[in-house]
């Protein structure tokens, strides 16, 4: 017994070697960067220079969302529809869901640029109607539908994972006992698909929250979020140290998110078998 | 009996046809239900008793034909709307929500004041017998325990008709007994319609007023456990419900049947001068006597001993019978049997006629494999049982 306990231990050495460089290391990096100046000395600097970017976590947080509500007011009734579909409808609308996440994140956020963009298809195919153009790109609508274009598979999976294991009879069940297609929804579908809407709910947000890429070129560079700040401060500022505070309290945010969602998918996973 | 003398008639189907894509499964049903009977639809799978089951839930539209429910025509009313409750085969409680949530949830559906929804849930689960169970999660239950409170749950809500899909099918032997006993009393003391879709003939035997036997989208025949038992309409009837040796015969003429070369003299009449019919006879209703004074003798080729009675199988002339008997032979012996004439039943020749041979293949593990309840239902605990 006891030398099975060791084995089983040894047998999970590798992951924990491999979780204490690549997890644990960076992060003991980013705390002691965000607590020493240049010179390495301790100092809280970093910390309290951190207000001055307080416009710009509020922007990441709301965009983010708003994201992820668009996310998952598209993720649920697509995964719905899925669900309710034929074994080779499911698949080939999974298929065309993972299709867009075959291109790099890069390229699919430059193609945008090329629909919303002044002289863009879409401005171009208003202009076959004679209105416009109207001005899609460099706004926040355009960051925000960058966020839900690149995070939505994330949605849709979730869901659809714990939607495709709902028993029929169920639906039946409900209907039977005198619910009709909303009720049935409400007292029926949407509690028991519950911890995919939350797991969900957490794929799409840290990511949004996190991003730094689609801002710059979706909003032009004036709707600096979060993340592009902390990508600044290392990549063309070189200040390691502000940088790494930043990342702090967007880690410890991110943290707060996953506790709170944590603790609601508990108490929903308590209720089932 | 004509339809038209019966005043209380609860659902009447008409001409119901269904069919999933190429394939038809209901071809042109009709079958009247009386308020407050037991009604079970009794067939292998496949035969559409489930089918029908789901028309008259409201989970499924007739392609043709009509559903009329205490005189109106219901087919195009959606389920939640119609006065009939169904009990899933998989109990499908809702994992969310504990005993006592489950069971309201018709109730809250139709928001009655929450004290009458107390006193509903209570009175519902002493009829199941799982007071004090309120709190627990469905999950916890046990299945008969799972199939209670599914049970609970649908007659909370007051439909006029309950129909119950195969819920016995996954409870093990002893409890399927017990609850057979328990849903027989449950319907006699609320005296509401229940349409109730086995597969096991046993069970529809000991529950039914009625029953229903169902093949290949056809209404075999109709009527009290004791006729479907005693005057099979066919061989299709004789050879599911119960065991039976089914012969080939000529109807001499009236009360005179020739079958195995010998004549019979017996109760049934109105049969055409020297038609070949199908003559049943039951395992234990035959006698076994000394070589002697039999009508047809034979030799005993196998004996099993199922408890309360041997199952012999005996050879005749190379038909092989199964008969029932309290007294023991062995292999080899040569015995003769009588057959009284009230035992010998006959019926006109059907398309059925000849599937159904003797018991020269018989044995349990072949009709094990035969059964294709046994392979094709899951958690199905009927291979052993007469079929």
């Amino acid at each position: 017994m006891k030398k099975n306990a060791i084995k089983a231990r040894l047998l999970s050495a590798p992951y924990l070697v491999w979780a204490a460089i690549f997890v644990v290391a960076p992060m003991g990096m980013v705390v002691y960067y965000a607590f020493t100046d240049r010179s390495g000395a301790f100092t809280l600097d970093n910390v309290l220079s951190l207000s001055a970017y307080g416009p710009a976590l509020w922007r990441s947080v709301s965009y983010a969302a708003v994201a992820t509500l668009f996310c998952l007011l598209i993720a649920y009734p697509l995964a719905y529809i899925m669900y309710r579909s034929s074994a080779s409808a499911q698949r080939l609308l999974m298929m065309l869901c993972m299709l867009p996440m075959w291109m790099n994140f890069l390229i699919r956020t430059y193609s945008w640029i090329a629909i919303l963009a002044k002289t863009g298809l879409l401005n171009q195919i208003f202009n076959a109607f004679g209105v416009g153009p109207f001005r899609f790109i460099n706004t926040p609508a355009a960051v925000i539908l960058g966020m839900v274009y690149n995070f939505l598979p994330y949605m849709i999976m979730p869901i659809y994972s714990v939607m495709s294991k709902l028993n029929y009879n169920l639906i039946e069940a409900a209907e039977d006992l005198g619910c009709n297609g909303g009720q049935v929804l409400r007292r029926v579908i949407l509690p028991l698909t519950m911890p995919g809407v939350l797991s969900g709910i957490t794929m799409v947000f840290v990511p949004s929250v996190s991003t730094f890429y689609i801002s710059q070129k979706l909003g032009g560079g004036k709707f600096f979020l979060i993340g592009d700040s902390i990508e600044m401060q290392f990549q063309s500022a070189y200040n390691y140290n502000l940088g790494a505070a930043l990342s702090l309290v967007l880690m410890l945010m991110i943290v707060v998110c996953m506790i709170v969602m944590n603790h609601f998918a508990a108490d929903e996973e308590a209720m089932l078998p | 009996m004509k339809k038209e003398d019966i005043q209380d008639i609860m659902i009447d189907l008409k001409d119901i046809k269904v069919s999933f894509g190429e394939q038809e499964i209901l071809k042109g049903l009709n079958l009247f239900i009386r308020d407050g009977e037991f009604i079970t639809l009794l067939g292998p799978s496949g035969c559409g008793k489930t089918t029908l089951l789901r028309c008259i839930a409201g989970f499924l539209t007739p392609d043709s034909g009509d559903i009329i429910f205490d005189g109106k025509r219901i087919n195009d009313v959606p389920a939640h709307k119609r006065q009939v409750n169904t009990v899933f085969q998989n109990y499908a409680l809702f994992p969310h929500l504990n005993v006592y949530d489950n069971i309201a949830f018709g109730l809250k559906q139709k928001k009655m004041p929450k004290q009458e929804i107390k006193k509903t849930v209570e009175e519902m689960l002493a009829l199941v017998n799982l007071k004090g169970f309120e709190k627990r999660n469905v999950a916890s239950l046990s299945g008969g325990q799972q199939q209670r409170v599914s049970i609970a749950r649908a007659l909370a809500v007051q439909p006029r008709v309950l129909l119950l899909d195969e819920p016995l099918a996954a409870l093990d032997l002893k409890l399927r007994k017990d609850m057979q006993v328990e849903l027989k009393n449950i319907q006699q003391r609320l005296g509401i319609t229940f349409i109730f879709v086995t597969h096991d003939q046993e069970e529809a035997l000991s529950m039914s007023d009625t029953i229903v036997v169902m093949n290949e989208g056809h209404i075999q025949q109709i009527g009290t456990p004791i006729d479907i038992y005693n005057e099979p309409k066919n061989a299709f009837v004789a050879d599911f419900i119960g065991e039976s040796n089914i012969l080939d015969g000529i109807m001499l003429e009236d009360y005179s049947v020739r079958f195995q070369g010998i004549e019979f003299e017996c109760v049934d009449k109105g049969f055409k001068k020297d038609e070949p019919v199908d003559v049943v006879i039951r395992p234990e209703d035959v006698d076994i006597v000394p070589k002697e004074e039999g009508m047809l003798v034979g030799e005993v080729t196998s004996v099993t001993f199922k408890g309360v009675h041997y199952e012999i199988i005996v050879d005749i002339d190379g038909f092989k019978w199964m008969i029932q008997t309290t007294d023991y032979s062995a292999v080899g012996d040569v015995i003769g049997i009588l057959i009284k004439p009230e035992e010998i039943h006959v019926m006109k020749k059907s398309k059925y006629s000849g599937l159904y041979g003797d018991y020269s293949s018989f044995s349990e593990e072949f009709e094990e494999m035969s059964d294709p309840e046994a392979v094709l239902e899951e958690g199905d605990t009927t291979g052993g049982s007469l079929s």
